[in-house]
């Protein structure tokens, strides 16, 4: 099979599984899970064959794998789509294929599986476990399989299909195509528990606030396609293309075309990624199942934002002369730049495990985007990457750390205590030590930990670029965001394992199945290990022992080749000293916190996320409700145009009635009563004449008939 | 041939009109019977003679004796009526059997 047919089938095995799961093997847990994993394992190994053959190509920027097909005649000609994998593609399906597969294995623990089924258990609610009896005759309480097993399984199998789409599409539109099949399943797998109402809420307000950038990146896309007459990737990012787009204006803001275009596609990030101040559906997110989580906070949904504005890099800066930020780049850089400080700030004052991991996944998102602000392209695929290794880790990590607690809880009978708080935790780790040691990786990986771990290397290289091209405001701002990030990953590091346990329950907190633990130990291996492709070859000691393949490889994707930046020792120092610093000071002010009072950084504004859940209900929901409400259902609907039609329907009660009254009663009714009448009044008169009873009478009267016809007949028509 | 084919047809004729008379003019029902038997008997003359005089295929001759089997079929059914007539109502006169009449 070549390179390019292999390529058009990765993305199909988890769509296949998506169908069978829920047209044949719905009803049996162990065979949808299998299709699913097995769909699963298909696509990783596709990815993987796919990713080995493009690392082996030299030039491999210059020469990449492509091959499209006529779809939609257009005019003379045909809209294409097709399969591109360049360098970013290639690197993508890498980290995409590795956390799908782990998240789908994992998956399979965190809904129990194996285990009893509840005992009242309903579909649309989570599990509250199962009560079984020992041999010994004791009673326990365990926690019991999912209800809706086999459909999760199949919505991921979709969920995985949307994001290879995404990632092996050449053009825009199917691209837009799996980025929508993602926010379908966002909203599905968020509802997932859909009997709880936190979680619809929840799910509603991720599909609408995504939605709100969609509209824009659509916008973006309407403008490219009518600008340039087609949406491939290759071809929208050829010189001549860019330049042509470069030099043509726009009427808003004095933008060129590329500028507006990238702004609009921009957009459409900022609802994925969930950047500021589309930010707020992420933490609600939370609501869904775990491994969703990981799978839309880590591995690929937002991953999917930060992604398409990669992709589109050189449109965005198709007008930037190496002089200034243009206008666009200036507002990617500032939404990213504070996108990361300001949810970090939030980070440290959340108490619920998975929240603090939902804002430093807004956070280190805002990272990636600050540095595709400032021209740092091969910083933010690298961070890309690591950070989906790293994040679906600790996502996955945490969901190990509430499944051990729920065990605890379950255990001990009190349902009081919430299995996500941190401040009902603590001392962890001696009873999940797998646990412990991947979610330490992944959180030191988070808060860029010096040489070992893969975040700090590329954390290091987005501030050595922002640095080294002079970008002052970001720099500082980046280097605080990861003071804060170290900070509040120290924070969760310490309330949870460290210490003694501060419950009952945490007392009873049980290490968790395989199936959970292995795809943890795997994703620790890539937060470390990846970071070592990254490594900048002037590095002090350590620089060029490997050498920085992934520059080599990654920049390849672009034109012209981005040069390797000089070391410098000051975003060095700097990214040392944030990230000790940050994880000393946490571990020096949490190490002996034992409740949420003694917390002294609880603030209201920062525990209320800067109210901007409030704002928004009070801006826009409030509003949107009145507008329904009051002016469009009551005004417009009830009033006008019920109105109207209540109106047309009385006029033609009205019409009929007359038409009635005055024509078919009278007229209609009265001849068809004249025409009865009449025939009764000829038979009564005719009958005792004709209706003799008389038999040869009849025949008489038959033969003068038979005469008639024949004289007539006669005379006339022979 | 010195006979030719318009004597059989007045002859057929005339004994269709006695038929159709003694129909229409007799009371009796069993007379009745007769004449419609005499009729039947009128149109085959004219079948037959057709087919001397026509193109000699068989057909006039297979209607002819068509009309045999409906004809005596027609009388047992006539008979077996009257019969039943007059063992409900002792008399087979057509006008006395005015049950039709509105």
């Amino acid at each position: 099979m070549t390179t390019e047919s292999t390529i058009w089938l990765i993305p199909l095995p988890p769509l296949l599984a998506f169908f069978l799961i829920i047209l044949f093997t719905n009803k049996n847990k162990v065979l949808s899970h299998s299709v699913a994993i097995g769909a699963a394992a298909l696509s990783w190994l596709g990815g993987m064959l796919v990713f080995i053959r493009a690392i082996q190509v030299e030039h491999f920027g210059k020469e990449v794998f492509a091959s499209s097909v006529n779809w939609l005649p257009v005019g003379d000609s045909w809209f294409k789509i097709g399969v591109l994998v360049d360098p970013l593609s290639a690197i993508t399906l890498f980290f995409v294929a590795w956390t799908i597969l782990m998240i789908f294995i994992y998956s399979v623990g965190y809904q129990n599986f194996g285990k009893p089924k509840g005992d009242h258990d309903q579909a649309g609610l989570p599990p509250h476990g199962a009560t079984i009896t020992d041999e010994h005759g004791h009673k326990h309480t365990v926690p019991s399989i999912e209800p809706m097993y086999s459909r999760f399984f199949a919505l991921l199998g979709l969920f995985a299909f949307g994001m290879y789409t995404l990632v092996v599409s050449d053009n825009l539109l199917t691209m837009f195509v799996g980025w929508e099949i993602m926010g379908l399943c966002s909203y599905l797998l968020i509802g997932f528990w859909y009997g709880k109402k936190s979680a619809r809420n929840a799910a509603i307000k991720a599909f609408m606030t995504t939605r709100v950038g969609d509209v824009f990146m659509l916008l973006g896309i309407s403008f490219l396609y009518s600008a340039t007459g087609t949406l491939s990737f290759r071809e929208i990012l050829s010189a001549d293309v860019l330049s042509a787009l470069a030099s043509a204006s726009t009427p808003i803001f004095g933008l060129s075309a590329a500028g507006l275009i990238g702004l609009l596609l921009f957009i459409g990030t900022v609802g994925k990624s969930a950047q500021w101040p589309l930010h707020v559906w992420l933490p609600d997110a939370m609501e869904g199942p775990t491994p969703v989580s990981a799978m839309i906070h880590a591995a690929t949904m937002v991953s999917a934002g930060v992604y398409a504005i990669i992709r589109m890099f050189p449109l965005i800066t198709a007008d930037f002369t190496g002089h200034g930020l243009t206008t666009t780049m200036s507002v990617i850089a500032f939404i990213g730049a504070f996108t990361a400080i300001f949810a970090a700030t939030i980070a440290v004052a959340q108490n619920d495990i998975k929240r603090v991991l939902a804002y430093s996944t807004i956070s280190q998102l805002g990272f990636m985007v600050a540095s595709v602000g400032i021209g740092a392209y091969v910083a933010a695929i690298f961070h890309l990457v690591t950070h989906a290794f790293f994040k679906a880790l600790l996502f996955l990590g945490s969901g190990s750390v509430i499944h051990g607690m729920e065990h605890g809880v379950l255990h001990t009978g009190d349902h009081s205590v919430d299995p996500q708080d941190m401040f009902n935790m603590g001392g962890l780790r001696k009873k999940m030590p797998i646990t412990f040691w991947t979610f330490l990786i992944g959180g030191f990986a988070l808060s860029g930990f010096p040489l070992l771990t893969a975040g700090f290397w590329s954390k290091d290289e987005i501030l050595a670029d922002a640095f080294s091209h002079s970008h002052w405001a970001v720099f500082i701002t980046l280097a605080v965001a990861a003071f804060l990030t170290a900070f509040y990953t120290m924070r969760q590091i310490t309330l949870t394992f460290l210490g003694k346990p501060r419950t009952k329950s945490a007392e009873h907190a049980q290490e968790t199945h395989w199936t959970m633990t292995l795809p943890l130990v795997v994703l620790a291996i890539f937060a470390i290990g990846f970071g070592w492709v990254g490594i900048p070859e002037e590095f002090p000691f350590i620089g060029g022992i490997i050498p920085n393949w992934l520059h080599e490889f990654v920049g390849g994707t672009l034109a012209h080749h981005p040069e390797a930046l000089p070391f410098n020792i000051w975003p060095l120092l700097t990214s040392l000293t944030v990230a000790l610093g940050g994880l000393v000071i946490g571990w020096l002010v949490y190490r002996n916190v034992t409740s949420a009072e003694e917390d002294k950084l609880q603030f209201k504004l920062l525990k209320n996320k800067y109210y901007f859940d409030e704002i928004y209900d009070f801006l826009f929901v409030k509003p949107a409700y009145w507008f329904a409400e009051t002016f469009a259902y009551k005004f417009i609907d009830q009033t006008i145009i019920d109105g109207f039609l209540n109106r047309i329907g009385g006029f033609a009660m009205a019409v009929g009635t007359a038409f009635r009254k005055y024509f078919d009663a009278p007229v209609v009714n009265g001849f068809g009563d004249l025409v009865g009448e009449g025939s009764k009044r000829i038979g009564k008169f005719l009958a005792p004449v004709i209706q003799r009873g008389r038999v040869q009478y009849y025949m008489l009267a038959s033969l003068s008939v038979a005469v008639i016809v024949a004289v007539i007949y006669y005379f006339t028509l022979a | 041939m010195s006979i030719p084919l318009s004597w059989y047809l007045i002859l057929s004729a005339a004994l269709f009109c006695i038929g159709l008379f003694g129909v229409l003019a007799r009371k009796n029902a069993v007379a009745i019977l007769l004449g419609i038997e005499l009729m039947l008997n009128a149109v085959n003359i004219n079948l037959v003679a057709f087919w001397r005089y026509g193109t000699g295929e068989i057909t006039g001759q297979v209607f002819a004796i068509i009309v045999f089997a409906v004809a005596s079929a027609e009388v047992a059914v006539g008979l077996a009526l009257i019969i039943s007539v007059y063992r409900r109502r002792s008399t087979v006169i057509a006008d006395d059997l005015d049950l039709m009449k509105w």
